[in-house]
């Protein structure tokens, strides 16, 4: 009887959930976004009389596109690339995501039973990593009050936000039953490291979204939101420092369990604490380019004083993730390894030499400070020994492992464009969201005077 | 019942009675059955199998049974002698009887075999690591999988140290595949269908406790016919399956060098300390927060936090 009442209870909770997760928010959501869209082009001609009829289609497109406010944009040849590029990848994954929703995982991916996790894990590892600038700049405004740096934190929370939701985007296409993505809210493992994960990454996302809502708001002229963010705006934060340095740091501890397979050069049991020191070199760099091109290809303020400031926290950061990477490999006894040739210390030493060491001398040198250049190449140099980090311990040290079952693994074609697909979306998003929002640094009087955006 | 088996039917009912009573009393936190579970009196009354590969013929009549009992494609009519066939576990091969060549000649080979299956870790990677507790290590022994739960992650396939679970990739409602060691012929009260099967005793099925004590008395009585190690007595913390061999078991593919200790522990050490990391980095933080905030608080003027950019 008890029995009987509990599954009708949890079947409820499950029908209840399906609906809203994948009707009631869908809708809801797409209905917000055309609304903003439809308020942002024509505020004021949306017809106020009752009864009027309503426009035709091709009506509302032609006074859309000579509305004021509106600039078609004249694209530039290499933009045109671009988006030829980026629709070619978008059609190509939507073939690739169809074929693996109705037939399966291999159909689109070359994982086997030998290797269950592929580029997508290795990749979504790397997005989060990047990610990282959104509740490192979050806490250096909010938490040390470094006012200074108030210009680019909506740029580094939006980077984050777009790195999370392209991590939830892509964890839908890897789980094999997606549509149970929500059980961990219910169906508890608190052993489970995948489990602290899903729900730091879900609270993470939820913190991301209402850290940024104040540009929605703003954007919309919502004052009295506004205030009640701005109230809650410190303890967002710090939950957002708590939850992110949960699971940047869990999603190494994932690794921990699979010392069995995983190369001994990147197995460590400070994995968890690499993933977080690197994720906070790697957030650190990435704002240091993102505002940059924000400025070339938005034509707003460029920092560039502000962003030389972050040269030297980038290379102590990286300071300090050097010396726990070689103090580790000392104390496990692994230094003759790393000496001896393979493709795997081969892997490690340019992850160290060009990832780390190399950054860290540029950052130091006075040129940090007065040449954007050296910063550029010193922050893509991070970026890239993050991700080879990242790629190191997910796909490249399996590598003996699979030798032993005489498999190997290669990422499949349907893999590398959904990939690659999902990083032109996550690029897509950014410029619509930068676009439509007050994102950027931007003189107060321009902003009062323009009702929008335009930087 | 077969008479092999070391258990009589009063005990093993006694048992699983009981075990049945204890499930139904385990709350929603399936997960929780794991730690700390070796060395509980549900662990020493455990069942297991043992697997002795010196009395292996190498017939397949267990993955026969198998694949009856699972509903899995029937195994073909013919299959090249000496051969394992299928080469490896899949999602439609929950077991498999693999062959060694151990000794003899080129042209006279000697072969041993060897059934693998999942080995029903006392402490398994797989339920340590599943978020959901889509498995679970039950009280009987039996490490069982509830797809209904599952989100198809895989992190189960790439955690278990002998690489068992399986994975349907052509499959757009995809399930994970393993042995459950029969967890609902053993709650009724009988063999697993390998067990069964088995024309020559090789498989033995009973409370681990008693096939240890078993195993070791063959050992000592035969000192020459096997090698005088139990493989899975220890191995990954000690596992439900065990195995004994006439010849050292790395010749038979089963991996030698796994830790004496459970395989989840280390995550679980990671794992304990993250209530404490949490509170230390919120107290800090907000702390830091709230010593640099005190002069706007003491009355300066206030920097807007909705106008991000000032
Ligand atoms: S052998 Fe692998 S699948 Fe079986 S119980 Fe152990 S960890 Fe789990
Ligand atoms: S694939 Fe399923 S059973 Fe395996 S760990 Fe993930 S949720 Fe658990
Ligand atoms: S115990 Fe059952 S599921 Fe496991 S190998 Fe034997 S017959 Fe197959």
């Amino acid at each position: 009887m008890f029995e009987q009442s509990l599954e009708f209870f949890t079947e409820g909770l499950t029908l209840a959930g399906m609906v809203l997760f994948r009707l009631v928010l869908p809708l809801a959501f797409m209905f917000g976004v055309g609304w903003v869209l439809w308020r942002f082009f024509a505020p004021e001609a949306v017809p106020q009389v009752k009864g009027a009829r309503p426009e035709s289609f091709g009506a509302f497109i032609t006074r859309v596109r000579e509305l004021p406010n509106l600039r078609v944009p004249v694209l530039s040849s290499g933009q045109v690339l671009a988006l030829f590029i980026a629709i070619m990848l978008w059609i190509g994954a939507t073939g690739f995501l169809i074929a693996r929703f109705f037939w399966g995982l291999e159909t689109a991916s070359a994982m086997s039973d030998a290797m269950p996790w592929g580029l997508w894990i290795a990749f979504k590892l790397s997005f989060v990593a990047c990610a990282a600038g959104g509740f490192t700049f979050a806490a250096i405004v909010y938490v040390f009050r470094l006012e200074k740096y108030r210009p680019i934190v909506r740029t580094a929370i939006l980077t984050g936000l777009i790195g999370y939701t392209v991590f939830i985007v892509s964890l839908l296409i890897d789980l094999g039953r997606w549509y149970n993505i929500w059980h961990p809210i219910v169906m508890w493992n608190p052993h489970s490291v995948m489990f602290e994960i899903a729900w730091c990454v879900m609270l993470y996302t939820t913190v991301l979204y209402a850290e940024f809502s104040p540009a929605l708001f703003e954007r919309l002229g919502w004052k009295r939101m506004q205030k009640i963010m701005h109230v809650i705006t410190v303890p967002l934060v710090i939950a957002g420092v708590v939850l992110s340095t949960l699971h940047q740091s869990s999603l190494g501890s994932l690794y921990l369990i699979q010392f069995t397979k995983l190369d001994p050069l990147f197995w460590s049991p400070l994995i968890p604490v690499f993933f977080f020191v690197s994720a906070v070199a790697a957030g650190l760099a990435l704002m240091m380019v993102v505002p940059c091109i924000n400025a070339r290809a938005f034509h707003c303020e460029n920092k560039q004083e502000l962003i030389a400031t972050l040269a030297k926290p980038a290379a102590i950061v990286l300071g300090v993730y050097f010396t726990l990477l070689v103090g580790d490999m000392l104390v496990r006894g692994e230094l003759r390894t790393l000496m001896a040739p393979s493709a795997m210390s081969a892997l490690w030493w340019v992850q160290v030499l060009f990832g780390i060491i190399l950054p860290m001398a540029l950052l130091f040198t006075p040129q940090a400070k007065s040449e954007p250049r050296v910063r550029y190449v010193a922050a893509g140099l991070v970026i890239g020994g993050v991700i080879l980090e990242r790629f190191n311990v997910a796909l490249f040290g399996f590598s003996e492992y699979l030798g032993s079952l005489n498999t190997t693994y290669v990422p499949s074609f349907g893999e590398w464009v959904i990939t690659l697909a999902l990083i032109a979306g996550a690029v897509a998003v950014y410029v619509a969201a930068v676009k439509l929002l007050p994102v950027l640094p931007q003189p107060r009087h321009e902003l009062a005077a323009k009702p929008v955006k335009s930087c | 019942m077969n008479n092999q088996t070391t258990i009589t039917r009063r005990d093993f009912l006694k048992l699983s009675g009981a075990s049945a009573l204890a499930l139904t009393a385990l709350p929603a936190f399936d997960g929780q059955a794991l730690a700390g579970f070796l060395g509980s009196e549900q662990a020493a009354n455990q069942m297991g199998i043992l697997i002795d590969t010196t009395k292996c013929v190498g017939c397949r009549q267990c993955q026969a049974a198998c694949n009856l009992r699972n509903n899995l494609p029937p195994l073909p009519e013919k299959i090249l002698p000496n051969q394992t066939f299928p080469a490896q576990l899949s999602a439609t091969a929950f077991t498999n009887v693999q062959f060694f060549q151990t000794g003899g000649a080129e042209d006279a080979p000697v072969f041993t075999t060897i059934k693998r299956q999942c080995m029903h870790c006392l402490e398994p990677a797989c339920a340590a690591v599943c978020p959901v507790g889509a498995i679970v290590k039950t009280p009987l022994g039996p490490v069982t999988y509830d797809a209904e739960k599952c989100l198809g992650c895989r992190y189960c396939m790439a955690a278990c140290p002998f690489n068992i679970p399986k994975f349907e990739w052509d499959s757009a409602n995809p399930r994970i595949r393993k042995c459950d060691m029969c967890a609902d012929r053993i709650a009724a009260g009988e063999l697993p269908a390998c067990v069964q099967a088995c024309p020559t005793g090789a498989l033995e099925f009973g409370p681990r406790k008693e096939l240890i004590a078993q195993a070791q008395a063959r050992i000592g009585k035969n000192p020459d016919k096997y090698v005088p190690y139990i493989y899975g007595l220890s191995a990954v913390g000690g596992t439900s399956v065990m195995y004994l061999a006439a010849v050292p078991f790395d010749q038979l593919g089963l991996n030698v060098n796994l830790p004496d200790s459970a395989v989840p522990e280390l995550t679980l050490q990671v794992m304990d300390k993250i209530p404490a990391i949490a509170i230390t980095v919120a107290l800090l933080a907000g702390g830091v927060a709230w010593w640099r905030g005190r002069k706007t608080r003491a009355g300066e003027p206030e920097s807007s936090i909705e106008d991000a950019e000032h």
